[in-house]
């Protein structure tokens, strides 16, 4: 369990403010992807993360294209979660497939506000501040295997090895 | 009952099957299920309802110019072969021809793939949008399960087929496993009665649908389109819907497979298929009705989807691009619409009309129709098929201060080009109206 800082944002946070499709097939590093995100969402995100940071935000985080770099880029900049009401839906399965918990809270995100000191216990399923205890649902289990692989690819590898060894 | 369809025989209308009793508890009666539901069960081979996870495997894997990014994931798997070379279906779309020496090197990547793991169906840079393809060529079929790396998936359900977007690594690896988890959807049906007016389309439906309930409506959910007015929807239509669904959070939307799905696909079926309704009791978790007739020309405006107006409250704005194209409505018949409008008239010097048939199917009949000869008569610029600037790539990119009207499906602050540029959303009938007028203006002024 690590602890962060809040970085709070409102509704419909889109995949193009949080990775402009202009660096989609442009740049294929995680410290370059680290570099531009949430570029056109704060412009002052990039340069002041801080590893264990949590992202606060509204309905619909997500919502847009398909491109994984808008879960990717946060992950590589460090976020430990991203908390909000909803998630759009490619978002959400993105986010668990690249091992970045997502975790689905009203009562966080009315709660907590930029700069706040938080923890997150993924395990009891709760996010902690000097302004109380916030619950949320953990996440089933056929999908938190796959975060705790750090991602499909290698809860995939892992399968895929065990398979074999036993055939 | 069967029928043949092209040289296949296939079930006709369609699973007359009683569906198999489910039991909520231990008193509750049966309860008819979606055509979700009867997919996802018939691939997972057992009973299922909407919440539960699945594991099934795919008919078709779609992806697009993003494979050369698939392809550097599935390396790190550590497997050498994909499991299922003939489910991978692969369409260079996205920025084609290659504009830069960098996408010419992921294209180039891509076809040594294909052709590393004998994979039999590519379709290269002169074949069109692949939101288009995959039915033209009969990939998109009632009963198949299709996901693919791009968002506008969803548009198969137009055919009755589950069909949803996926990301990267999930793309590699169900090229690696041929298996992919899904959880079952709950669905919000949309009942459609009424006809539309003249110049109004199935765009100004989708529109008007998710300005009235928001982008996040159908979250997560399955939308089934149903009602009369449904089934009086060309297939083209029906496309432009299941693929604004995705516009509306959902999983996937669809129409229920008829008579017209079947006409549609009787040459285009590559292979026998299963063709799912839902159940008259079947579960759904809303119920939403929309009349036609009283319906307006709508436009999104800037900057997400759902800041829907109807055309009256915008008209009069300077427009600098029109595009007349997409996966949304880049089809024959999205083309004659604007055409009708063009006809006869100039493109107003302010503006700058692009036009890109979705497919090159579509843009040899419309060649061959004379569509594409009104259009360039008018000043238009015909472009090759392909995403083109939707995505803000190539073709046509916005410079700070200017306005776009589009007939594509997102205009997100930025999309195609210039942060400070506006796009607004709208049918081909509206694009081409504001074409000719050098500001947004209302289609049925030119009938």
């Amino acid at each position: 369990m690590s602890k962060g800082h809040v970085w709070k944002y409102g509704d419909n946070v889109n995949t193009d403010v949080l990775y402009p499709g202009r660096y989609t097939y442009q740049i294929l590093k995680p410290e370059e992807m680290a570099k531009h995100a949430c570029e056109d969402l704060d412009p002052q995100f990039a340069a002041n993360v801080r590893p264990g940071d949590v992202i606060v935000a509204g309905k619909n985080f997500g919502c847009g294209s398909s491109r994984e770099q808008a879960a990717a880029c946060l992950k590589y900049a460090g976020v430990q979660a991203v908390v909000a009401r909803s998630f759009a839906r490619i978002y959400f399965r993105n986010a668990i497939n690249l091992g970045l918990p997502v975790i689905q809270s009203e009562e966080a995100c009315a709660a907590l506000e930029k700069g706040d000191e938080v923890e997150i216990d993924f395990a009891r399923g709760e996010i902690r501040s000097a302004r109380g205890v916030h619950r949320f649902l953990p996440l089933p289990e056929s999908v938190l295997g796959i975060l705790e692989a750090g991602g499909l690819l290698e809860y995939t590898k892992k399968k895929l090895a065990a398979s074999a060894a036993k055939a | 009952m069967t029928s043949s369809i092209g040289n296949f025989r296939v079930p006709l209308l369609i699973d007359k099957v009683p569906p198999a009793p489910i039991k909520w508890g231990s008193e509750e009666a049966p309860v008819g299920k979606t055509l979700t539901e009867k997919i996802l069960g018939f691939k997972a081979g057992k009973d299922v309802v909407a919440g539960e996870v699945v594991t099934v495997s795919p008919d078709y894997v779609l992806s697009h110019d993003n494979s050369a990014a698939i392809i550097q994931e599935f390396r790190k798997i550590g497997v050498r072969k994909v499991r299922a070379p003939e489910k991978i279906v692969i369409v260079l779309d996205h920025i084609v021809p290659a504009s830069e020496e960098k996408y010419a090197r992921n294209h180039k990547s891509i076809r040594e793939f294909v052709a590393e793991q004998g994979i039999p169906n590519f379709f290269d840079i002169n074949a069109g949008i692949c939101h288009q393809v995959l039915p033209e060529r009969g990939f998109a079929l009632p009963g198949k399960v299709i996901v693919g790396s791009d968002s506008h998936t969803p548009s198969y359900g137009a055919l009755g087929a589950f069909a949803t977007g996926i990301g990267r690594t999930e793309t590699a690896c169900t090229w690696a496993t041929d298996e992919i988890w899904l959880r079952v959807p709950e669905t919000m049906r949309i009942d459609l009665d009424g006809r539309p007016a003249p110049m109004v389309s199935a765009k100004d439906l989708s529109l008007k649908i998710i300005g009235d309930n928001g982008a996040e409506m159908a979250n997560y959910r399955a939308v089934e389109f149903a009602g009369p007015a449904a089934g009086d929807f060309s297939v083209g239509a029906r496309l432009t819907l299941a693929n604004m669904s995705a516009e509306m959070g959902a999983k996937n939307g669809y129409f229920a497979p008829d008579k017209k799905t079947l006409a549609w696909l009787r040459k285009r079926a590559r292979g026998p298929f299963r063709a799912f309704v839902s159940d008259a009791d079947a579960r759904y978790e809303s119920i939403l009705r929309y009349d036609l007739s009283g319906l307006e020309p709508q436009l999104a405006c800037p900057h997400t989807v759902d800041n829907v107006k109807p055309v009256g409250a915008v008209a009069g704005k300077p427009v600098n691009q029109v595009l007349i194209g997409t996966c949304t409505n880049g089809r024959l018949e999205d083309l004659d619409a604007a055409a009708r409008i063009l006809k006869g008239r100039k493109v107003h010097p302010r503006v700058r009309a692009l036009v890109i048939p979705a497919s090159w199917e579509v843009y040899r009949e419309a060649l061959k129709s004379g569509t594409l000869a009104v259009m360039a008569e008018a000043g238009c610029v015909i472009l090759n098929s392909g995403c083109g600037p939707c995505l803000g790539a190539h073709e046509g990119i916005m410079a700070s201060g200017e306005v776009c009207v589009s007939t594509s499906n997102r205009n997100f602050q930025g999309r195609m080009g210039s942060r400070d540029s506006e796009i607004y959303l709208a049918s081909p009938a509206t694009a081409a109206a504001s074409a000719v007028a050098g500001e947004i203006a209302d289609p049925r002024k030119f009938s």
